[in-house]
């Protein structure tokens, strides 16, 4: 694997759009192409080398290259973008759009990111060693496929919205998130290992929500069924089942409905 | 002498009123009476008569105070501000008309802006919820025709839309609804006791930020299934007696506002209310309707809609269109610092924006097209004053259900004012020469 | 002034007779003229290519409220497909639903230099009128729909063709409109409640008259007035299998009535998109095509045209003012669901479909929408059309050709099928070698529909006289070629003429041209009844007043080009 590594040299005025830190896009090119890479603020186009320091070289795919961003990257939008193999770690902050619509490969991010990281997801590993914001994992506006594959890893918390539409894949959040935590889900699953607050499953079809932590409110559309002894992410113990959303449509398979599933853990 | 002039469309809010007269003097300069409106539409057109009204640009100065300045002058400096701005915002356009907002978008494609408007604050979730769940819905007149099970949610349009019940949707004789309100059923949901609760045959007191509850309650008592005594503090009986009330009439209709559309969960409010109709729709007919509340914020969206594909939040930067509320919406664009010059138009950011976004907008490069002293012309560099569309000047609007209605020029403006229209064609006019028709 | 000379292309042109020789064409003016006409051309040299008239899209949802809806309402069909502005061109957005800059372009890109809005709700002509305006380049006009009006309904119920008539020609002024457009007669009326009319004798709720007297009743008015199109009509009990046989028993309506008027037509009724109603079976499990017994009587009737509506296989969005059906679909494939009722009028439904070679019924769907045209025995009945975006986008145009006329590109999409063997079985397609020629494609989408739009004196064709709409493609149709070749020669026309402009040069845009907005302004006797019944349904039941309903204002219409027809004889 070879690794281009780039450092933050200049923070844009407004906003970078850095849709090309992408082994996909870096694979095959030498390092002088790679320092011409067009970047936006705005209307204006900019070269990547006028923000960063670049070093190293790509690999000839992009499953052999690895890209590693150093800095504050807090105003650079779309790093990860759309990759399908290869690697990219980003230690420091990043904006919005981390890995959205990646297919594969792997994203780490040593750091918060803002928001819409994973937006469309179809596979490969997106892990935050810190905080995300709004709408992890979640659909294009309007897209009825959101996240259909892939791990998403957040160790920190995560901000609300997150895993809308899910139709696949898994997302793995350490700490507490915010309201709406896969609505209209179709599939999926969802671990929080701290609190919640309210809207779970919301409008959900199916899918699997787990909750180590509280849930302030309940969705009404939640019944409760039984207790069930489980081990999730490490965490053995008592998980009370409850099945919804009730006021939603569900499928049918070998003559049973099936319903979304929410799991919370019961502490004494 | 006078004269009066009929089906004048009124220039305020959603329900695009076009019934009123107006009388104005025979040489057409003075604007005297106004039958028909409600209090808030007849006080527009009073007011655009009023002595002290602003009649020419002004530009703030060192010191704080206004100047005055010429139109040349506010379009020179509305011109080069856009012109070297990396990412300017270009927001508002729900006072004016779809030839002013057609103007304005040929002039953010070519500067690259992101075109922004008061859906943003208002019912911009709504148009998201759209997005996600789509929206059986009708005309206005199918309410007035047909509707026997009506639901304010979130909204008092005895206040905001005062004529809403009177012409559409509780009084009229309609073609089927011979009996008027009498035979019609009225359903208030608002954690508030508002006027428009008053006179409901149901009165739901919605637990504040609760409404995605009840209205998943609502869909899970359609289904028969069970519920917990209490939902959003309406008792579960309460709401199994709502859900057969509606599934019994012969067409329901949810209106719903503000109380939904920017409350907890926003967007997902409005997708549960639709998911709610879209159930009804398997018992009865049922439609679910926004109260729109600029008078022509719906048209904005539409001219977007068919020259972008979006109906507001529109990212022109990077030469095609983009959309993503929460990146491209105006209030996020100005609290993370993302656009470096403002252009506000027909709208009022300054009273219902955040305060942290308002002090934005003070900052940066700031041009207010407003016929009114306003808090966003307070704010701004530049303050350009127009005629007044529905009443100086025509053009289409389009009413909360998307009914396009050309509304009319009834008396003339103060003499040399200029229209929206006239001065956004000149600004693009002067942009084309300051970048040398280059995009 | 300026003048062209197209030389030396093959020509195909169903109006003039050439079936590909080598032609000069000569513009002057904006119209086609004789080659001796023009003194100074510039010349175009278009040896080794096809040249045809421009395109004629008989039928397609471009402009109105629910195409916007479908825009609005799916961001996600944004996605990644933008083109930015260059040059003359404006930004480009939209794959199903185009926005209407790219609508034009793309349009023109194929050829194409008029096209029909197909259905237009006449409260909302407005909002029709302002996306047909900012849709550069293409000649346009709207149809406004009559099938579930309650004027309609009522002088039809009581035998009132006069009034019928009348109230049609107002209408037609008020909206700008062009046709009578009918869609699901009875059925969207009776959906205001929930409901839907099934067959043509099912009666309206309430207004107690049926399907089959609605569509007889508006025939005979359209011949009444003469207009220059026929009743255009979108059958009930569309989509729904075995539902061939209503579109049959609405096909009868027609029989003994010929056309009346001045405009060239031979047909009194357009039936559209009838891939959708040429459904056998009476299940999803024994769904087959019954293209045959439709084609028995179109062939056999040449007092009807068709548009085929034919599936494309790619993820789209249906729209259509049958909005009961919009319904039933989207409790098929529970995708979002938006409807639009309209008071007095009509209603609509937008929901995305997406037609997947896996899924057996879309494929069989596929193969009817080709059989139509394979069978036909009179392309200039025929035409194409894939009820955009309904069946599928327009710029699948040069698709469906490379399909109908190269039997290999059919069976390589047959192999794609998931259930190939159940598919063949319950279609004819696997059957028929026709493949169609350039000059069979030309009559089915040029001299074909512009005659049935009564509009053969302006388009569809090369001779003098004729606007000059004239494409050049970079298609050699006598040298070997590959069917992929069809496609895409025809979907990048190298020039285009609209009238008489230079539009597309080299294949690059280079004008946004000056579109025509086409309308008809049919004179009838003053009728006392029917203005009162106006009046009096604006005042009770209209929410807007009569006097704010006109579409009224250049900038509505600022290119109006007016069809003047005479029913005071």
């Amino acid at each position: 694997m070879e690794t281009v590594t780039l450092t933050i040299t200049n923070q844009p005025e407004l906003f970078l759009e850095a849709d090309c830190i992408s082994p996909d896009v870096f694979a095959g090119k030498t390092t002088e192409e790679i320092v011409d890479l067009p970047v936006y603020i705005g209307r204006e186009q900019h070269r990547l080398g006028e923000f960063f320091e670049i070093s190293g070289r790509a690999g000839a795919t992009p499953a052999e290259t690895k890209i590693v961003v150093n800095g504050d990257l807090s105003r650079v939008k779309y790093i990860g973008m759309k990759m399908t193999a290869g690697e990219v770690v980003v230690n420091g902050n990043a904006d919005m759009y981390v890995g959205a619509w990646m297919q594969g490969g792997k994203i780490t991010v040593n750091g918060n990111v803002d928001a819409f990281a994973g937006t469309g997801m179809k596979g490969g590993e997106l892990r935050i060693n810190g905080n995300a914001g709004n709408y992890l994992g979640s659909a294009y506006r309007g897209d009825w496929r959101g996240m259909t594959g892939g791990k998403i890893v957040v160790t920190g918390s995560a901000g609300s919205d997150i895993g809308t539409f899910i139709n696949g894949g898994e997302i793995i959040i350490g700490g507490n998130v915010d309201v709406h935590v896969g609505t209209h889900a179709e599939g999926g699953k969802i671990i929080v290992k701290g609190d919640a607050k309210s809207r779970l499953g919301g409008q959900m079809v199916e899918g699997e929500i787990y909750v180590f932590g509280d849930i302030d409110v309940m969705m009404p559309g939640f019944a409760y069924r039984r207790d069930v002894e489980l081990e999730v992410e490490g965490t053995k113990g008592r998980f009370a089942l409850y099945e919804g959303d009730l006021g939603e449509r569900h499928r049918k398979r070998k003559g049973q409905t099936v319903y979304g599933k929410l799991y919370q853990l019961v502490r004494p | 002498m006078t004269k009066t002039v009929t089906d004048v469309i009124c220039p305020f809010c959603g329900t695009l009123c076009d019934d009123l007269e107006v009388v104005i003097s025979n040489d057409g300069k003075n604007l005297l009476e106004v039958y028909n409106a409600c209090a808030i539409g007849a006080e527009k057109f009073l007011q655009s008569q009023a002595k002290d009204r602003l009649i020419r640009p002004r530009m703030r100065q060192e010191d704080g105070s206004w100047k005055e300045i010429t139109y040349d002058e506010a379009i020179e400096y509305t011109a080069r501000m856009l012109a070297s701005a990396k990412k300017p915002l270009m927001y508002g356009w729900s006072s004016t008309n779809c030839e002013a907002q057609s103007i304005g978008s040929e002039i953010g494609e070519y500067v690259g802006a992101v075109m922004d408007n008061t859906a943003t604050v208002c019912h911009g979730t709504s148009l998201i919820a759209v997005q996600d769940i789509g929206i059986p819905s009708c005309t206005l007149g199918e309410v007035k025709n047909r509707a026997d099970r009506i639901v304010f949610w979130g909204c008092n349009p005895a206040h905001a839309h005062p004529r809403h019940m009177s012409r559409y949707s509780i009084f009229p004789r309609g073609f089927f609804t011979g009996k008027g309100h009498t035979g019609r059923k009225m359903i208030v949901v608002d954690p508030r006791v508002t006027d428009t609760a008053r006179i409901a045959d149901i009165h739901l007191q919605v637990e504040q930020g609760r409404d995605y509850e009840l209205l998943d309650a609502i869909r899970v008592a359609f289904k028969g299934e069970q519920l917990p005594d209490v939902v959003a503090g309406i008792p579960k009986e309460k709401i199994y007696e709502v859900a057969e009330t509606l599934k019994s009439g012969r067409f329901a209709i949810i209106f719903f506002g503000m109380g939904v559309t920017q409350s907890l969960g926003k967007n997902h409010n409005i997708d549960a209310a639709i998911a709610v109709t879209r159930d009804l729709n398997e018992y009865t007919k049922a439609a679910i309707m926004p109260m729109r509340g600029h008078y022509n914020v719906t048209g904005s969206g539409q001219v977007w809609g068919w020259q972008f594909g979006f109906p507001f939040a529109v990212d022109l930067s990077r030469g095609f269109a983009r959309y993503n509320p929460g990146e491209t919406t105006a209030n996020d664009l100005l609290r993370r610092g993302e656009v470096d010059a403002v252009f506000i138009i027909a709208s009022d950011p300054g009273a219902h924006f955040p305060f942290s976004s308002v002090k934005k907008i003070y900052d940066l490069p700031s041009v207010a097209i407003d016929p009114h002293e306003t808090p966003t012309t307070e704010v701004c560099k530049v303050h350009v004053p127009v005629a007044f569309v529905g009443i100086e000047a025509g053009g289409c609007a389009y009413r909360m259900d998307n009914v396009p209605i050309e509304t009319r020029k009834v008396v003339e403006a103060p003499e040399g004012m200029m229209t929206d229209e006239e001065f956004l064609r000149s600004v693009l006019a002067r942009i084309k020469e300051i970048r040398g028709f280059k995009r | 002034m300026t003048e062209y000379l197209i030389k030396n292309g093959f020509v195909f042109d169903p109006v003039l007779g050439i079936r590909g020789d080598a032609t000069d064409i000569a513009i002057k003016d904006g119209k086609i003229v004789e080659t001796d006409a023009v003194k100074n051309p510039k010349v175009i040299d278009a040896t080794g290519k096809t040249v045809m008239a421009g395109g004629v899209d008989i039928h397609a949802h471009v402009a109105g409220p629910k195409v916007n809806i479908g825009r609005n309402f799916r961001p996600e069909d944004k996605l990644f497909n933008a083109r930015p502005g260059r040059g003359i061109e404006r930004m480009q957005g939209g794959f199903s639903v185009p926005t209407t800059i790219r609508t034009g372009y793309n349009y023109a890109r194929m050829g194409y230099t008029t096209v029909m809005e197909a259905a237009m709700p006449p409260l909302y002509a407005r909002h029709t009128h302002e996306e047909i305006r900012d849709t550069p380049i293409i000649d346009q006009g709207a149809f406004p729909v009559f099938g579930n009006n309650w004027f309609v309904l009522e002088y039809l119920k009581n035998h009132e063709l006069e009034n019928a008539a009348a109230y049609i020609a107002w209408l037609l002024r008020a909206t700008k409109g062009y046709a009578v457009k009918v869609v699901n007669p009875g059925g969207t009326e009776a959906w205001g409640w929930g409901l839907n009319c099934e067959n043509i004798h099912d009666p309206v709720p309430y207004f107690d008259i049926t399907p089959a007297q609605i569509v007889k009743g508006l025939i005979e008015a359209n011949e009444y007035l003469g207009l220059p199109h026929s009743m255009h009509i979108h059958a009930n009990n569309l989509g729904n299998p075995g539902n061939y046989t209503t579109t049959l028993d609405t096909f009868k309506l027609s029989e003994g009535i010929r056309p009346r008027g001045r405009f060239g037509r031979q047909q009194v009724m357009h039936h559209t998109h009838v891939q959708f109603h040429s459904y056998g079976g009476d299940s999803w499990r024994n769904f087959e095509s019954r293209a045959d017994a439709i084609m028995d009587y179109v062939n056999a009737h040449d007092n009807i045209t068709i548009d085929m509506g034919a599936v494309t296989l790619d993820e789209t969005t249906t729209m259509t003012a049958d909005g009961p059906f919009e319904h039933h679909l989207t409790e098929l494939n529970h995708l979002k669901w938006a409807n639009a009722d309209v008071e007095l009028e009509t209603g609509s439904g937008v929901v995305p479909y997406i037609y997947s070679p896996s899924i057996k019924v879309c494929a069989i769907q596929w193969c009817m929408g080709l059989e139509l045209a394979l069978l036909a025995k009179d392309p200039m009945r025929v035409f194409m059309s894939t009820d955009h975006p309904n069946a599928g986008p327009f710029i699948r145009y040069p698709r469906i050709m490379k399909w109908l006329m190269s039997q290999e590109a059919r069976e390589q999409q047959i192999e794609t099928f998931k259930h190939k063997d159940k598919v063949i079985d319950a279609t004819h397609i696997a059957g028929i070698d026709r493949e169609l020629d350039l000059y069979e494609i030309a009559q089915m989408t040029r001299a074909g529909p512009a005659k049935a739009l009564g509009l053969s004196e302006m388009y569809g064709g090369l001779a003098p006289g004729l606007t000059a709409d004239v494409v050049v493609f970079a298609f050699n149709p006598n040298e070997p070629y590959a069917p992929d070749d069809i496609e895409k020669a025809f979907g990048d026309v190298e020039h285009l003429f609209k009238t008489g402009v230079h539009i597309i040069n080299n294949h690059e845009i280079v004008s946004n041209g000056n579109k025509r907005t086409l309308w008809v302004n049919a004179r009838v006797h003053e009728n006392p009844q029917v203005m009162r019944d106006v009046r009096e349904k604006f005042l009770r039941y209209y929410t807007v007043t009569l006097n704010n309903y006109e579409v009224r204002g250049h900038h509505y219409v600022p290119n109006p080009y007016v069809i003047e027809v005479d029913a005071t004889q």
